[in-house]
């Protein structure tokens, strides 16, 4: 069993339908040629670090899929580089190490929950530090 | 002849001098994977032009290196992380 993550950026000017319905599309193209899709993520609508394709922003997917072999990767890249909609793909084979980040991720043990709970933290001692230079000055 | 104070115990900072160890974090905490869709994460590890720091300033392993490398790059491709930029941070 082997396991892949494919990222890709849809153009940002359709509309959520349009979206929804290119993102199955290739959820769809993934079950036909017989993988299991283990989930599928919305990033949501992002800003682009660069233009791409005359883009500010897009929004990200990322599918995390698993088969028997890597065939449908070159057939999936194929199409998705032929469609208008997407603005960058990227197909990544994950190893152990990755689905069990994966895992984690979906069970909330990883990330934003944490660093928010770190940064919400920080700015409260922040907010401390300048009320107490305030009272001093 | 100065008194002699008891408040003043070292005419300069001990601390300067004594380097701290670096240490590679994903070693000591156990991080084995990179996430590449991570860019806040990743943001530790570039400079404010988005260049890569060197594991010098870093201290990160070889190993671990090379994976912070990867996941980079990987994210400038997918427009998470720029190419170039300047003062970023």
């Amino acid at each position: 069993m082997r396991n892949y993550e494919v990222t890709f950026i849809v153009d940002p000017t359709l509309s959520s339908d349009e979206v929804k319905a290119t993102v199955q599309k290739y959820a769809d193209m993934l079950t036909a040629s017989g993988y299991d899709i283990v989930h599928i993520d919305e990033m949501g609508l992002r800003q682009l670090a660069y233009d791409i394709k005359k883009r500010h922003s897009g929004v990200y997917f990322c599918i995390e899929y698993k088969g028997n072999d890597g065939q449908v990767i070159d057939k999936m890249e194929l199409a998705l580089r032929r469609d208008d909609k997407i603005l960058r793909f990227l197909t990544v084979a994950l190893d152990k190490f990755g689905v069990k980040y994966n895992e984690d991720k979906r069970a909330g043990k990883i990330g934003k929950k944490n660093r928010e709970a770190i940064l919400a933290k920080k700015k409260n001692d922040e907010d401390l530090d300048d009320a107490a230079d305030a009272d001093l000055a | 002849m100065a008194t002699s104070r008891d408040d003043i115990k070292f005419l300069s900072n001990p601390n300067i001098g004594s380097t701290r160890k670096k240490y590679c974090r994903f070693k000591k905490f156990g991080i084995k994977h990179i996430d590449y869709k991570d860019a806040d994460f990743l943001l530790q590890f570039i400079n404010e032009q988005g260049k890569l720091l060197p594991r010098r300033i870093t201290g990160n392993s070889l190993k671990y290196q090379r994976k912070v490398s990867t996941a980079v790059k990987r994210a400038r491709h997918l427009g998470m992380l720029p190419y170039l930029a300047d003062l970023m941070k």
